[in-house]
C-alpha cells in the first residue's frame, strides 16, 4: 500500500507538472504568432523609414510631457500623422506636438484584449503617475456605453467643447457616446451609415436592371426582401449570410438588450430570428460566419453572392478590389439604403478622466472630428464616410464622390440619407456580448440542429457568462 | 570509524535536497500556491461588469451551488470524457501496434529512425496552427469537401457541415488530439517495451509461442507501469483539453457546445474576470481529476497486487 502511494503520487505530480505546460505551450504560441503577424503587418504598412531599432528604442527624453492614447489598430494613429498638422512621428510607437510627446498604446482587439487591458489601466488612473495616465482612448460602439456611462470619460463640455462646435455632426454618432444623463462624451470624425451591397450582375439577371432605385425597391422592406430573396434562391444564387442581415434587425431595436438586469429579446430580435430561419430553410441565405472564407467566396462572380451588407468602408477594405478577378476588380457593385436604415463599424475618441492634457485632447478632437478642411482630406484620401452633413453633401453632388468598384455609382447620397434615419435609443453597454452571443447561438437553430427554445437558452446561458449579474428573463 | 562514515553519507546526501531545491521552490511557486489560491478564491463572488468591479465578497459555496445548479456542466465534462476516449482509443492501439512491430527482434524493420521522427512530428506543430489547419481544410467550402464533390461522393449544393455536427465536429477534434498524441505514447511504450528482458521473448520463441501469445503474455504484462503513466498523463491530458476544440470552434464549442470542455468552460469566465466562478470550476476539475486518476491506478494495478 506504501508503495502504491508513492507511485501515484510521483505519478501525478509528473502529471501535474507536464501537463499544464503543454497546455499553457499551445496558448502561449498563438498569442505570440498573433503579436508577430501584427506587428509584421503594422510594419509593413508603417514600411516608410522606421527601422526594428527604432521601434524598440524610445526616442522619448527622460522626464518629458506625454500623451498617451490607447488604440486597438494603426487607423487613428496614420489619420493623425496625415492630417492633424504639427504631429510629427518619431517611431512607429511615439510621436511629437509641439513639445509633447505622444505615446500610442496599441492593443489588438482579438478576444478582448484591447478592453482588458484598458480597463485594468483605467481602474488604476487614479493612482496613476500625471505622464503614465491614458489621456485619450478610442472605442468602438458595440461597448462605447461600457466606457461612456462611466466615470472613467469626461464630457466634451468639461473638455470645452460645445454644441455650435459639433453641430455638423450626424445624431446618431452623438447617441451613442452619450452617458445615461445625456452628457456627450466622444467624438467620431466617421460616419458608418450602411446599405445593402449588390452583385450588379445577378441584379440584371433576376431583377431586370442593376439601376439602384429598381433594387432598393426590390428590398424596400423585409418582406420585400424576402420575396426577392426567394427569386434570387430560384435562379441559383445566394442573398447573404444571416450574419450579414443581423446589424440591420439589431440597430432598429424597440428597446434595451438589458431592462432591469434581465436580459430582452426584442421584438425585432425575434423577426431576425424567424426571417432567418424561413430564409435558410428556403435555401435563400446561408449561415456562414462574417470574414470567414465561406462567406467570402461572393467577392468572386463564380462564389454566386447577390449582395452584401456594410458601410463606406466595406467598399475598399472588404471586396478584395485588388484581386483582379473579383466583382469589385471589374465595377460590378452598386449600392442602396436596403430594408431598414443602420451603421456598422465606427471609432469614437474619448478622453480619459484624470488626463493632465485636456487642452490638447481637446484640440485634437476639434481638428479631427469637428474641422470641415480636414475631414474633406480624409474624406478624399482615405475615403472614409466622414462624420460631417456638409462635407457629405459635397461628395453626393460632385464626382469626387463616384467609386469605381461600384461601377461609377455616388453612394454618398444614399449614405448621408441613411445616417440621418438611424436611431440608436436603445444602445445598453451589454451590447457586444448579446449580439455575438446571439447570433452564435442562432447558428445551431438556423442549420437545424437545436430547436428555437434551446438556441434561446444557450443565448442567455452564454450572456449570463459574460455578465453574471445579469438574469435569463 | 563507523560513525565517521555515517556523517559524510549524510554530509554526501545533503546535496540531493540542494538540487532539488530549484524544483521544490517553482513547484510550490507555480503549482501549490496557486492551487491553494484557487481553492481559497472559489468562496468569493469577484466578477467585472463593464468598468465596475464586483467584490471580492465572502459567499461561502454559492458558486459551486450556481455551478452544479444547471446540468452544463455535466455535459461539458461528458464532452470532454467523449471527445477523449474517441481519441485515447485508437491512439493507445496503435500505438501499442507500433511499439510492437519497432521492437520485434523478429521483424527487424528497417529505418526505424525515420518512421520514429515522422510519427512524432505532428507534436511539433502547435495544436493551434493544426487546428487552424483543420479548420480550413474541413470548411463547408473547404478542400476536403471539394475533393469529395470532385469523387462524386459528395452533393455539391449540400457539402456537409463538418463543423456544424455534433459527431463530426467531435471527431475531427478526437482525430486531431489522436494524430498529435500517438506518436508521443507510441515512443513511451516502445521504451517500456525495449526495457524488457530479451531473453523472455527467446525464451518463449524457443517454447514456440506464437507472436501473439508473445505480445499478450509477455509484452502486456510487463507494459503495465508505463501503460499506467500513459493512461494516467492522456487522461488528465484530456480532461484538460483545451487548444484544439478552442481554435477549432473558435471559442464557442457549437454546434451547441456539444464540444464544449471543461477547460474551454473555464475560459468563458474570464470574460468577465469571475474569478470565484472559475475557482470553483477549477477545483470541481482538481476533484474530478484526482479521483478518475486513483480510480485508473487501482484498476489497473488490481492483478499487479496479488503477486506481491
Amino acid at each position: 500500500m506504501k508503495g502504491f502511494k508513492k507511485k501515484a503520487l510521483a505519478v501525478m505530480m509528473a502529471a501535474a507538472m507536464v501537463v499544464p505546460m503543454v497546455a499553457c505551450g499551445g496558448g502561449d504560441d498563438t498569442a505570440t504568432t498573433d503579436t508577430t503577424t501584427d506587428t509584421a503587418t503594422e510594419e509593413t504598412t508603417e514600411a516608410e523609414d522606421t527601422t526594428e531599432e527604432e521601434a524598440s528604442e524610445s526616442k522619448i527624453p527622460a522626464g518629458a510631457h506625454i500623451l498617451n492614447i490607447y488604440a486597438w489598430n494603426e487607423e487613428f494613429k496614420s489619420r493623425l500623422t496625415d492630417h492633424y498638422k504639427g504631429y510629427e512621428e518619431l517611431s512607429a510607437t511615439e510621436g511629437k506636438i509641439g513639445d509633447t510627446y505622444v505615446k500610442w498604446n496599441i492593443t489588438p482587439s482579438d478576444d478582448n484584449a484591447y478592453q482588458n487591458n484598458l480597463d485594468d489601466t483605467l481602474l488604476k488612473q487614479a493612482d496613476a503617475a500625471d505622464d503614465d495616465k491614458i489621456d485619450m482612448f478610442l472605442v468602438e460602439a458595440d461597448y462605447a456605453l461600457k466606457y461612456v456611462d462611466t466615470d472613467a470619460t469626461m464630457s466634451m463640455k468639461d473638455l470645452g467643447i460645445t454644441d455650435e462646435d459639433l453641430a455638423d455632426q450626424y445624431t446618431y454618432t452623438q447617441k451613442i457616446v452619450t452617458d445615461s444623463n445625456g452628457n456627450l462624451k466622444g467624438s467620431s470624425w466617421q460616419a458608418c451609415s450602411a446599405g445593402l451591397i449588390y452583385n450588379r450582375e445577378a441584379a440584371k439577371e433576376i431583377l431586370g436592371s442593376d439601376d439602384p432605385e429598381t433594387v432598393q425597391a426590390a428590398v424596400a422592406d423585409w418582406d420585400k426582401y424576402a420575396e426577392t430573396a426567394k427569386k434570387v434562391a430560384a435562379a441559383g444564387y445566394t442573398m447573404c449570410s444571416v450574419n450579414d442581415t443581423y446589424r440591420v434587425y439589431s440597430n432598429n431595436v424597440s428597446g434595451k438588450w438589458v431592462q432591469d438586469d434581465k436580459i430582452v429579446i426584442d421584438k425585432n430580435m425575434e423577426k431576425w430570428i424567424d426571417d432567418s430561419k424561413a430564409l435558410v430553410d428556403a435555401k435563400a441565405e446561408d449561415t456562414d460566419d462574417l470574414w470567414g472564407d465561406d462567406w467570402a467566396k461572393g467577392k468572386r462572380p463564380d462564389g454566386k453572392v447577390f449582395c452584401y451588407f456594410g458601410p463606406a468602408w466595406f467598399f475598399n477594405f472588404c471586396l478584395d478590389v485588388d484581386d483582379s478577378e473579383t466583382i469589385a476588380a471589374n465595377g460590378g457593385w452598386g449600392f442602396c439604403e436596403g430594408p431598414q436604415s443602420y451603421y456598422w463599424g465606427g471609432t469614437w475618441i474619448c478622453a480619459a478622466t484624470g488626463t493632465d492634457d485636456a487642452d490638447l485632447v481637446k484640440d485634437i478632437i476639434l481638428t479631427m472630428t469637428t474641422d470641415k478642411d480636414v475631414l474633406k482630406e480624409i474624406a478624399t484620401a482615405d475615403s472614409d464616410c466622414v462624420n460631417s452633413k456638409s462635407v457629405l453633401a459635397d461628395l453626393a453632388s460632385s464626382d469626387e464622390g463616384n467609386i469605381a468598384l461600384l461601377g461609377g455609382q455616388n453612394p454618398y447620397k444614399q449614405l448621408a440619407a441613411g445616417a440621418e434615419k438611424i436611431d440608436l435609443s436603445n444602445l445598453s453597454k451589454y451590447d457586444q456580448g448579446c449580439n455575438e452571443e446571439l447570433q452564435a447561438a442562432m447558428k445551431a437553430y438556423f442549420e437545424g440542429n437545436s430547436t428555437k427554445e434551446d438556441a434561446i437558452k444557450a443565448f442567455q446561458t452564454a450572456v449570463i457568462e459574460k455578465y453574471p449579474n445579469l438574469k435569463a428573463e | 570509524m563507523e560513525k565517521q562514515k555515517n556523517s559524510k553519507v549524510v554530509e554526501y546526501n545533503r546535496w540531493g535536497y540542494i538540487f532539488l531545491i530549484p524544483f521544490m521552490l517553482v513547484y510550490t511557486v507555480f503549482q501549490l500556491i496557486p492551487l491553494f489560491t484557487t481553492i481559497y478564491n472559489s468562496f468569493f463572488e469577484n466578477y467585472r461588469v463593464g468598468l465596475e468591479q464586483i467584490g471580492p465578497n465572502f459567499i461561502g459555496l454559492e458558486n459551486y451551488v450556481t455551478l452544479f445548479s444547471t446540468p452544463d456542466i455535466w455535459k461539458y465534462f461528458g464532452n470532454t470524457m467523449i471527445m477523449w476516449i474517441m481519441g485515447f482509443v485508437p491512439q493507445i492501439l496503435l500505438s501499442l501496434l507500433l511499439g510492437a512491430w519497432f521492437t520485434s527482434p523478429s521483424l527487424r524493420l528497417k529505418g526505424q529512425q525515420f518512421f520514429k521522427t515522422v510519427i512524432y512530428l505532428p507534436n511539433l506543430i502547435m495544436a493551434s496552427a493544426f487546428a487552424m489547419l483543420f479548420f480550413t481544410l474541413f470548411a463547408n467550402e473547404g478542400p476536403i469537401n471539394s475533393m469529395l464533390i470532385g469523387w462524386g461522393l459528395m452533393d455539391a449544393a449540400e457539402p456537409y457541415k463538418w463543423l456544424s455536427n455534433t459527431f463530426s465536429a467531435r471527431a475531427l477534434v478526437a482525430f486531431m488530439n489522436f494524430l498529435m498524441w500517438f506518436g508521443n505514447t507510441t515512443i513511451l511504450l516502445m521504451s517500456g517495451m525495449l526495457g524488457i528482458d530479451p531473453s523472455l521473448y527467446e525464451a518463449a520463441e524457443v517454447d514456440g509461442a506464437t507472436s501473439n501469445q508473445i505480445f499478450y503474455k509477455i509484452t502486456l504484462p510487463l507494459l503495465k507501469p508505463i501503460l499506467i503513466y500513459v493512461m494516467i498523463t492522456s487522461l488528465i491530458g484530456g480532461l484538460q483539453m483545451f487548444d484544439v476544440p478552442q481554435i477549432l470552434t473558435n471559442g464557442t464549442g457549437d454546434p451547441t457546445r456539444n464540444t464544449m470542455t471543461l477547460i474551454m468552460y473555464l475560459n468563458k469566465h474570464l470574460y468577465s474576470k469571475n474569478f470565484g466562478m472559475g475557482g470553483a470550476l477549477s477545483v470541481f476539475l482538481f476533484v474530478i481529476t484526482a479521483i478518475l486518476s486513483i480510480m485508473v491506478f487501482k484498476f489497473t494495478n488490481a492483478g499487479g497486487k496479488e503477486k506481491k
